[in-house]
This record gives structure tokens, C-alpha cells and sequence, in this order.
């Protein structure tokens, strides 16, 4: 039989199996336990009580009188639940701040690295004395800064101060996260050096050279350690779904990044579809798992009720590690790689509405209804705006799979501006909501300027959506102008200059955003501001004090 | 599912398992199989191995990140322009036997290179475009790389290449002269020449002629 056909005609019956075990597991409830986890994540008598440690007692306050009263007999988890969450929050804190604190280094130095590279596209003979800084190398470091650099870290540390959240148990075996974050760091910063240098690998993605792949791979496995010494202990008795993501997330990335990096292991065009397995998978098994448990906890805690429905969030687990995991092929369409290969990709992709659909119900729903809630909790807007960016983020990458939109897209800066609306509009925004909710309860300390937490809110979001609309306008029209065959191609490279400049624009007001939270961060972290433990810190006064303030307003 | 929890129902194992299976599925579709079907792709006649300078050139195309703006893989006419813009044929796997990195590419920002040899074999051309794209290419966006060339007042040594730049660009009393990297640079953009005629790729693997000549849109 023909070889496409076959192989076409093996993945069809292969996934229909895979959908009957889907069913059949589903039917047995071997998917995971039903409704009872979606209410894990809360103490007992806690459901009601609205939770975010960013809000100032004021706005925490509007925020639970915008939820509601507490649930009957709130005031009962006070004191000794309180102290043991005060207890497993305690257990993270060293590891994540330092984590979190490297993130956001990480991230004001990709910022410049992009924001140089951006300006370097419309002025094209400013800076171009040395070597490091030419476009060529800067825009590899800026990619490398933000995915290992800001995305990964940020991840790994919410993940990691999660972890004890959901499994109600203090942490096991921090020192592993600690040494394996620190190992991870190293690593972005010699492979930095490495772009800088001229040392490349040339992939995109898997720029650094081996040897410094080799401090990922051993980081990423031990940030890991944790989680599985924790579950051992865990007193919960369902794994939220969060859980499930961060697992699945912590055993992907590792796996995915040794192979990816194995030398002398991918020759030529195999490598090439090797390189877009990867890059794709790093977004779909790394960065989107993370932000999703990331959004499943923050969401309804901050809110105080349990997410809408618990079995789609499991169905959105496993259809998006199925699909997901086999889209990269869409990266190149049009290229010299078999076409069966990109014709599974192709199909996955538009799979891949199913997952999303499964997130986006889920998540809008429990929101739905509550939209003042954002307006009071400064986590929830951050995180909220970056499901919503997921949800777009998806549905317009599936479409970009398509031949027909791809011939458009392809080798334009419209998948750049794609790319940024998956890993900033949704991942980076929801990793600021969640280091907002996170770093009170690491420093023991409230925000010191809740103001600025507005300013970088509004910096970033203008700033973001100027790069993005304008960017995909003109990598669009770009897309059109070198599909007609009457334009010469100088018109296409013509043409994006002013959207090129609204690019720099907009990601100059990015950079600026990153500059106040950096700031805010690092005035937070020496302690600045008046003294205002009670938000940070969940003490029964602080409960009763709430309470007392949410039924008298 | 309280009393006696059976290693089957521990959501851990789930995960672990089911994560594994999923991955491994993937990594044999996207990975594993184009391993198989292409290890044995031979290089097509007209295709000649890089030679060392070439070879010290295309790592210098991959430090510089050359391949953040130029694509290498023109696309069938009936997708794209991209034959009509004298970017050559579809490329086939044959035509990167001797490719590894890959630089396939992802970005046109600047046009397609994979017939750049052909397109403008004139190695002062070459040479005074990548001291200054704009000298040649009006509009260009293309960064200069003046670290790949030595500025210097008065003559050239012995054995050294000068760049002979357009005249409203060149300083009187003033060379540019060319560095070995930029001459390595130079020479592999020059191979870049894939105008040899070429089938779909000849597999020996016996499943391979009729996948090959059916993978050709």
C-alpha cells in the first residue's frame, strides 16, 4: 500500500482507539475523581471566603462583598487551619523567592534584548560596532532570555509554591528545587554568553550548546524532586487538576529538552521537523501546562468558589496532552518534509479546539457573573486577561495551521506577534497575577505601592495589545504582498516599517511595565512601605477583622 | 474507590503513564519516523559536500543568526511566488544531505537563500553587501556587519581582499578590507546553489519511491 495512505490511515484508526479507551475511562471514572476534587483546593468551611494576598484590606474587602458573604461558619478555619497554610507556605518560601527573584532579572534583560532587537529592524545601522549586540544575536537571546530565562523560572516557582497549596501539606525536599533552579540559572546565563559569542547551536529554541543543556535537563528533572517527595505525603485525597498539569509538565520538559539537544543525534530535514516538535511541544507540554494549573487555582481561589465543572478540566488535560503534542508539523507547511507528517500536524491543530474549548468554558464560566471581582483583586485581573489571551491565542493558532491562512502567515511577522500572544499575552500575564498572589505570603510583607501594581497592569496591557495588533496588520499585509508575484519583495520589506516602528513602541511600554513590577518587586523584597500585615498574613484577626468589614459595608 | 485503592486507580500513575504514552506518541510520529524515512535520502547529483571554508562560513552564517531573517526552503509554485522571484524549485530533502544544523528558517524578512550562489554569484557583490546592504539594496533592512571587515587608511597588504564599494559609498584614501570570516561567510553563500536538477528524494529504503514522488505537492 502506498506509504502516505498507510500511515494517514494508521494515525485515523490509532485515534479512534485512543478515543474509545477515552470514553471507556471516562465511563469508569478512571479519568479521575469526579466533582469532590474541585473543592480540594479549599479548607474545610472555606469555601466563600475570597483569598488575594495582592489586594489592600480595602479592596479585599469590595472583593468579598462583590463574592458575597463568607460560607456559613467561614470563621471556623481561622486558627488552625489558617497555621497550617501559614505552615505550608512557609515551606516554599526560600526556593520560590529565589526563583521568582531570578525570573524577574531574567525578564527586565530579555525585555531589553527584545526591545534593542525591535528598534534594530526599523533602524537597521544603529549599534552595529560589535558583534553581540547585531540582530542576529540579540533576538536568539531575547527569545532564550524569556523562555528559560523569565517563563521557565516564574513557572518553576509557581509551581513549586503551588504544590504545598494543593497537596495541604507542608513541602518535601525543597533543597533539590533549590540546587535544580540554580543550576537552571547558571545554565540561561552561560548559554547567553554562549548566543552572545557566537557559539550558537543555530536551532531556533535549542540555541545553547549541548554541554549547557545538560544544566536544564539535570535542573529541570530536580525542580521536579519536590513534587513527587510532597505527593508522598500529600493529605488531600483527589489530585486537582493543577496537580495534574504541573506533574505532567515537570516529567515533559526534561524528556523533551534531552532529546531535542542529544548531539549528532538529528541530521537535515529530520532535524527540522525534530526542531518544530519541540518548540512546539515546549509551549504546549512546558509553558501551557504551567499557566493552566497556574489559572485552575488562582481563579476560583481568589474568588472563593469551586471552578465550574472539574470532569472538562481533566478532559482538557488529556486532549491537550494528545493533540497538543503532535502539532508541530504545522511549522513546516510548504517545506521539503514528507507531507503525511504535516498533514497530522495540520489535523491536531484544529483538534486542539477541544482543550481549549474544555479551559476556556471552565475558566469563563467560573468567572462569569463575578467581573466585578476584577476590578478589587489585582491577581485576578492579571490572570483572568491571560486566560482570555489563551483562549484567543489558541483558536488564531489553529487557524494559522490551516494550508490556505498559512501560505499568508508563514515567514511573516504575523507568527511573531502569534507567538507573543501565547507566551506573553497568556503565560507572562498569568505568571505576574500569580507572583502578585505569591510573593505576600514568601516576604511576609504586603506590596509596598498598590498603585504601581495598576501602573505595570496598564503599562503592559496597552503596550501589548500596540505590539500585537499592529504586528499581525502588518505581518499580514507582508504575508499578501509576497504571495503576489507583481510585488517585488523590496515592496513587502517596505511596507512593515511603520508597523515595525508601533512594534518598538509598543514593546518600549512592555519594557517600561517591567521596569515598575522589577522595581516593586525588589522594593518588596528590602521591605519598603508602611507596615500592613493583614492581608499578607492569614491570621484569625485578620478573618474576623474582614468579615467584620464585608457584612458592615 | 476509598478502602484499598488499587495501584490502578492512584492518580499519580495515571499521569505518569499516560503523559509517557502520549509523549512517546508523539516523539515517534514527529521524530522517530522521519529518522526512519530519511536517514537513507541520498544527496542528489548535482549536490557537492561543503568544503572547509564553506563549512567555517555557514558557522559564521549561524553565530551572526542569519537565519532569524532568511528562510532556506523555497516552496512549491503552487503555494507560493517563490520560483517566479528566482528563488529557485520546491527543495526536497536530498538538497540539505550535507545540512546539519538545519537552517531551514522561519522568517522572510530578507528573501530566501537557498539559491543565493546562483542568484548573485559575484563575490565583491557578496562581499560589499554585507559591509553595507543598503549601498546595493535601497530600503534594505539588513544590519551592516562591519566586525567582519578592517577600515584602514592608505593601501592594502599583499594577499588581502578589498572591498570594492558602489562609489557614492566608498571614503577616498580610505579600504575596507575583507577578514577571513567574512571570506568564509562569502564562500558558503556562494555554494548556496540548489539549481542542479533534482527529483523528489531517491530513498533506498523499499518503501520509498512512491512515498517520495506522492510527497511532492
Amino acid at each position: 500500500m502506498d506509504f502516505t495512505v498507510s500511515v494517514l490511515l494508521g494515525t485515523f484508526l490509532l485515534s479512534i482507539a485512543a478515543l474509545f479507551v477515552f470514553i471507556w475511562s471516562m465511563s469508569k471514572g478512571l479519568f479521575g475523581d469526579g466533582t469532590a476534587a474541585a473543592t480540594e483546593i479549599f479548607a474545610p468551611n472555606e469555601l466563600g471566603t475570597v483569598e488575594d494576598p495582592a489586594a489592600t484590606a480595602r479592596q479585599k474587602g469590595d472583593l468579598q462583598q462583590a463574592m458575597g458573604k463568607p460560607g456559613e461558619g467561614a470563621h471556623k478555619m481561622t486558627s488552625s487551619v489558617a497555621a497550617a497554610r501559614s505552615r505550608a507556605d512557609q515551606s516554599t518560601s526560600l526556593v520560590v523567592g529565589v526563583c521568582l527573584t531570578l525570573a524577574v532579572v531574567w525578564l527586565v534583560l530579555a525585555s531589553f534584548a527584545g526591545l534593542i532587537s525591535s528598534i534594530k529592524l526599523h533602524a537597521p545601522d544603529w549599534w552595529v560596532q560589535y558583534e553581540w549586540l547585531t540582530f542576529g544575536r540579540l533576538r536568539p537571546i531575547h527569545l532564550n532570555l524569556v523562555a528559560y530565562g523569565w517563563c521557565s523560572l516564574a513557572g518553576i516557582g509557581v509551581a513549586i509554591w503551588l504544590i504545598p497549596r494543593l497537596l495541604m501539606t507542608e513541602l518535601v525536599g525543597a533543597k533539590y528545587a533549590l540546587v535544580g533552579g540554580a543550576l537552571w540559572s547558571v545554565g540561561v546565563f552561560a548559554g547567553t554568553v554562549a548566543i552572545a559569542t557566537g557559539h550558537s547551536d543555530g536551532l531556533e529554541w535549542l540555541e545553547y550548546p549541548w554541554q549547557i543543556d545538560i544544566l536544564l535537563v539535570v535542573g529541570g528533572a530536580l525542580v521536579g524532586f519536590p513534587l513527587w517527595l510532597t505527593l508522598l505525603q500529600r493529605k488531600v485525597k483527589h489530585l486537582y487538576v493543577s496537580v495534574w498539569y504541573i506533574a505532567a509538565g515537570l516529567l515533559w520538559f526534561p524528556i523533551l529538552f534531552l532529546i531535542a539537544n542529544w548531539p549528532g543525534l538529528h541530521f537535515g530535514v529530520q532535524q527540522a521537523t525534530m526542531n518544530w516538535w519541540f518548540a512546539h511541544n515546549v509551549l504546549g507540554l512546558w509553558f501551557t501546562p504551567i499557566g493552566l494549573a497556574a489559572s485552575y487555582y488562582f481563579i476560583p481561589k481568589v474568588l472563593g468558589k469551586p471552578i465550574h465543572s472539574y470532569n472538562l478540566s481533566l478532559l482538557g488535560f488529556w486532549s491537550l496532552a494528545f493533540f497538543y503534542s503532535q502539532v508541530g508539523g504545522h511549522h513546516l507547511i510548504g517545506g521539503p518534509v514528507p507531507s503525511w507528517l504535516v498533514t497530522i500536524s495540520i489535523v491536531q491543530s484544529m483538534m486542539m479546539v477541544i482543550p481549549v474549548f474544555a479551559v476556556a468554558v471552565n475558566q469563563h464560566m467560573t468567572v462569569l457573573g463575578n467581573f466585578r471581582a476584577l476590578i478589587y483583586s489585582p491577581t485576578l485581573r492579571f490572570i483572568v486577561l491571560g486566560a482570555m489571551m489563551y483562549t484567543a491565542a489558541s483558536v488564531q493558532g489553529s487557524l494559522q495551521a490551516l494550508r490556505g491562512v498559512n501560505a499568508v502567515t508563514h515567514f511573516t511577522h504575523y507568527t511573531v506577534a502569534h507567538a507573543h500572544l501565547g507566551l506573553y499575552g497568556f503565560f507572562t500575564m498569568v505568571m505576574f497575577g500569580s507572583i502578585y498572589f505569591i510573593m505576600p505570603r514568601v516576604m511576609n510583607w504586603e506590596w509596598p505601592y498598590p498603585k504601581l501594581i495598576s501602573l505595570h497592569f496598564w503599562l503592559v496591557l496597552i503596550g501589548f495589545l500596540i505590539y500585537f495588533i499592529w504586528l499581525s496588520i502588518g505581518g499580514w499585509l507582508q504575508g499578501l504582498a509576497m504571495l503576489d508575484e507583481k510585488t517585488s519583495f523590496m515592496q513587502s520589506v517596505a511596507m512593515t516599517l511603520p508597523y515595525l516602528e508601533a512594534r518598538s513602541i509598543g514593546g518600549g511600554l512592555m519594557t517600561l511595565g517591567h521596569l515598575v513590577f522589577a522595581g516593586h518587586f525588589f522594593a518588596m523584597g528590602w521591605k519598603f512601605g508602611p507596615q500592613r500585615l493583614g492581608a499578607a498574613l492569614l491570621s484569625s484577626s485578620v478573618f474576623t477583622r474582614l468579615q467584620g468589614k464585608g457584612a458592615a459595608a | 474507590m476509598s478502602a484499598g485503592k488499587s495501584l490502578w486507580e492512584m492518580d499519580e500513575l495515571r499521569i505518569v503513564i499516560g503523559a509517557m504514552v502520549i509523549l512517546g506518541g508523539a516523539t515517534a510520529l514527529l521524530v522517530v519516523m522521519p529518522y526512519l524515512l530519511l536517514e537513507n535520502v541520498q544527496p542528489p547529483a548535482g549536490l557537492k559536500p561543503y568544503t572547509d571554508e564553506q563549512l567555517i562560513g555557514r558557522q559564521s552564517y549561524i553565530a551572526n543568526g542569519c537565519v532569524y531573517c532568511h528562510s532556506q526552503q523555497p516552496r512549491d509554485i503552487g503555494l507560493a511566488p517563490d520560483a517566479t522571484r528566482g528563488w529557485g524549485r520546491a527543495s526536497v530533502a536530498g538538497d540539505y544531505a550535507y545540512d546539519t544544523p538545519h537552517l531551514l528558517g522561519t522568517m522572510r524578512t530578507g528573501p530566501d537563500l537557498l539559491n543565493i550562489g546562483a542568484r548573485q554569484p559575484s563575490k565583491d557583490w557578496q562581499l560589499g553587501h554585507l559591509y553595507q546592504p543598503r549601498a546595493y539594496t535601497p530600503g534594505s533592512i539588513m544590519p551592516p556587519y562591519p566586525f567582519l571587515f578592517e577600515v584602514r587608511q592608505g593601501a592594502a597588504k599583499p594577499g588581502e581582499t578589498i572591498v570594492n564599494l558602489p562609489p557614492s559609498f566608498a571614503k577616498p584614501g580610505q579600504v575596507v578590507v575583507a577578514k577571513p570570516e567574512a571570506l568564509a561567510l562569502v564562500s558558503y553563500l556562494l555554494s548556496l546553489d540548489r539549481t542542479y536538477h533534482a527529483l523528489a528524494p531517491r530513498f533506498t529504503a523499499p518503501v520509498s519511491s512512491t512515498a517520495a514522488s506522492k510527497d511532492k505537492p
